[in-house]
């Protein structure tokens, strides 16, 4: 079980202000 | 997504991750696969994490790889922090007690005591609670910033 990780921002950040909820963002350079 | 390590080690953990899914919108960015959304929150380095309010804004960046536990006491940090600036003292508050009881040997657990103190005097007004901080810091933080930070709060 992983996070489950959104890769568009823009849609992730509306969901976010809809929902009420924060954000965490990841960046990685670790191979998919 | 998220450094090897750190997928391994946090993200990859049901409860840590679960308390994620629930608790943050997560977006997980690819350094090569997104080069601009990498450079968009004016990351430098990997892995880095940001925790942003419900409005995008930015409230608490972890920069570097962490253990398990001190990488949950900075998602914490950082829940504490947005209620903190939505001066909702009263959550921010109880955030940093949830750091100091589940991880008292973190380094956010010092910045708690102290942010702790500090929104609780947000709140009512009574610095009293400010003078008890540097005492709690030297008994349980001495080498802490923290400690540092809070000699003013004995004046």
């Amino acid at each position: 079980m992983s996070v489950s990780w959104n890769k568009d921002i823009d849609a992730a950040l509306s969901q976010a202000k809809t929902q009420h909820k924060p954000v965490l963002v990841d960046f990685s350079a670790a191979p998919a | 997504m998220a450094c090897a390590r750190l997928e391994a080690e946090s993200y990859a953990d049901p409860q840590l991750s679960s308390f994620i899914d629930q608790k943050f919108v997560p977006i997980g960015v690819h350094i090569k696969e997104n080069p601009a959304g990498f450079h968009r929150f004016d990351s430098v380095w990997t892995p880095t994490a940001l925790v942003l309010d419900e409005n995008g804004k930015e409230r608490h960046r972890i920069e570097g790889y962490l253990p398990k536990d001190e990488f949950a006491a900075q998602l914490l940090l950082g829940l504490a922090r947005i209620a903190f600036m939505q001066k909702k003292w009263a959550d921010a508050e109880k955030l940093y007690e949830e750091i100091l009881q589940k991880y008292p040997n973190s380094e956010a657990a010092p910045e708690s005591v102290y942010w702790k103190a500090v929104s609780h005097y947000k709140s009512t007004n009574d610095h009293t609670v400010l003078g008890e901080v540097p005492k709690t810091l030297q008994q349980k933080y001495p080498n802490s910033i923290w400690a540092k930070k809070a000699i003013p709060f004995a004046a």
